[in-house]
């Protein structure tokens, strides 16, 4: 369990970062390292020069712009999850927070390193799916910028610029009306990967009617997926309403099948977690002060 | 590669590769063995340290990355030359360990835990615990040593007393 040799910087600033990074092909980021340290560990990954971006003030912290909730690439989980501004704002991510690893892993890991590894089953991922966040790289002198929908492509495989440097991800900020988000999950054991995952997020108007349905499901398929839920809208959201909704939204879905959950297994789970983290977003709608009331 | 590692309080410069770990810095050349080499790639929570504060994997930094930073081990948290610290001392108290392998870690995540929360729930002591792996207790007797150390630290005069003179 010890990585090859390779070379380390710390840079402390974009520029400089970038320039490394150009100047080896083989170079690669390493932010938190939650997930890159074990692949370096068993030499899955070998790369012959790694670039600290920890430290570079730019590219840490969470703050509002006039087109959303800018977080910066290397803000650690722990601190997005302590944020009062994305508990407010982003309150799906708030939710999915909690489920990204444990309070060790979730200390040192960031929020970009995790949309940057493009795995299936990670929540940060698909909260940027659900709700269209924009993910920033600088890419030498230019600023590149991707949809969720165009970033991730397959598992682990994303539509990064080689030798780019992902800086931020803007999110939407909180809509007008009743906001309630939802986020379920099932894993073997609390932080781990889970086989299932959904989230949801929910705008009804003042006398409970549903305005917007946001809904995606991660781990289910290569990349973590939006899916269709618009017919909600009009409706008052009742039980009957969210499970015919899943049930088009998952129609012909395509399903992972591996050795810690079968396709039929992951199906199932999917449609059930949708249906709860609907339902949980409707409660925590429905518990908000309507705007004229 | 050379580094300033401030380690429970200690200031020393080492020459690593930048490939060895903190975990493994700590143990080969700081001669810290209390952070125990389980897995080795950040599954079993038994060389977590504290990090300005919080707990960490050690073995998922490079001791390269550790530069700047306050960390502390299990050697660090006991009170004085041969005594143990409070949450070791409910650790034996109430028998939250066997084969002691996965303890230092197990206790670092709850002294990180109680320093900030001096009046856990146990579903927050479970969070807290939830990424480090003990295969002999059942983890039972371990929660329990971790709320008996939380009430041991909210009657200790003398710790409270450290903490506002820091």
């Amino acid at each position: 369990m010890k990585p090859v040799p390779f070379s380390y910087i710390r840079p402390d600033s974009v520029e400089k970062a970038c320039e490394a990074l150009a100047s080896d092909p083989d170079a690669r980021v390493i932010a938190g390292g939650q997930t890159l340290v074990p692949m370096l560990a068993m030499r899955l990954a070998r790369p012959t020069l790694l670039v600290d971006v920890t430290r570079i003030a730019n590219l840490i912290g969470i703050e509002e712009t006039d087109t959303g909730i800018k977080i910066g690439a290397a803000t650690r989980q722990a601190d997005a999850l302590a944020s009062d501004l994305v508990a407010y704002q982003v309150p799906l991510l708030a939710k999915a927070l909690p489920n990204v690893g444990h309070p060790p892993t979730r200390a040192r890991g960031t929020v970009g390193g995790s949309i940057a590894h493009g795995d299936p089953s990670a929540e940060i991922a698909l909260a940027t799916v659900i709700l269209g966040a924009s993910i920033h790289y600088r890419d030498g002198d230019e600023d590149v910028e991707f949809l969720p929908e165009d970033y991730f492509l397959g598992p682990t495989v994303t539509a990064a610029p080689t030798g780019g440097l992902l800086t931020k991800v803007v999110f939407p900020k909180r809509p007008e009306g009743r906001v309630g988000a939802g986020f379920q999950e099932i894993a073997s054991r609390r932080s781990d990967y889970a086989f299932a995952s959904a989230g949801a997020q929910i705008v009804l108007d003042e006398d409970g009617t549903c305005v917007t349905a946001l809904l995606g499901i991660g781990s289910v398929g290569d990349v973590p997926l939006a899916v269709d839920v618009s017919g909600l809208a009009g409706t008052r959201l009742s039980d009957a309403d969210i499970r015919d909704a899943v049930e088009t939204a998952l129609e012909g879905l395509e399903v992972v099948d591996d050795l810690h959950a079968s396709a039929s297994y992951r199906r199932r789970a999917a449609a059930r977690l949708a249906h709860m983290a609907l339902a949980e977003a409707k409660t925590e709608a429905l518990a908000t002060e309507g705007a004229a009331a | 590669m050379k580094v300033e590692l401030t380690v429970n309080g200690c200031k020393s410069e080492i020459d690593v590769e930048p490939r060895v770990t903190l975990l493994d810095a700590l143990r080969e050349e700081l001669g810290l063995k209390g952070a125990h080499a389980g897995c080795e790639h950040g599954v079993c929570g038994a060389c977590t340290v504290m990090v300005d504060g919080v707990a960490v994997r050690s073995c998922l930094m490079f001791a390269v990355q550790g530069d700047g930073l306050d960390i502390t081990t299990i050697e660090g948290i006991t009170r004085g030359e041969g005594e143990l610290g409070i949450v070791q001392d409910a650790f034996c108290e109430t028998h939250g360990l066997q084969c002691g392998y996965c303890t230092p870690g197990m206790i670092i995540a709850a002294q990180a835990l109680l320093e900030k929360n001096p009046e856990p729930t146990d579903a927050e002591i479970r969070e807290a615990i939830s990424g480090n792996i003990c295969r002999c207790t059942g983890y039972g007797q371990i929660i329990e040593a971790i709320r008996l150390a939380a009430r041991h630290m909210r009657e200790s005069n003398t710790l409270r007393a450290r903490k506002f003179a820091e």
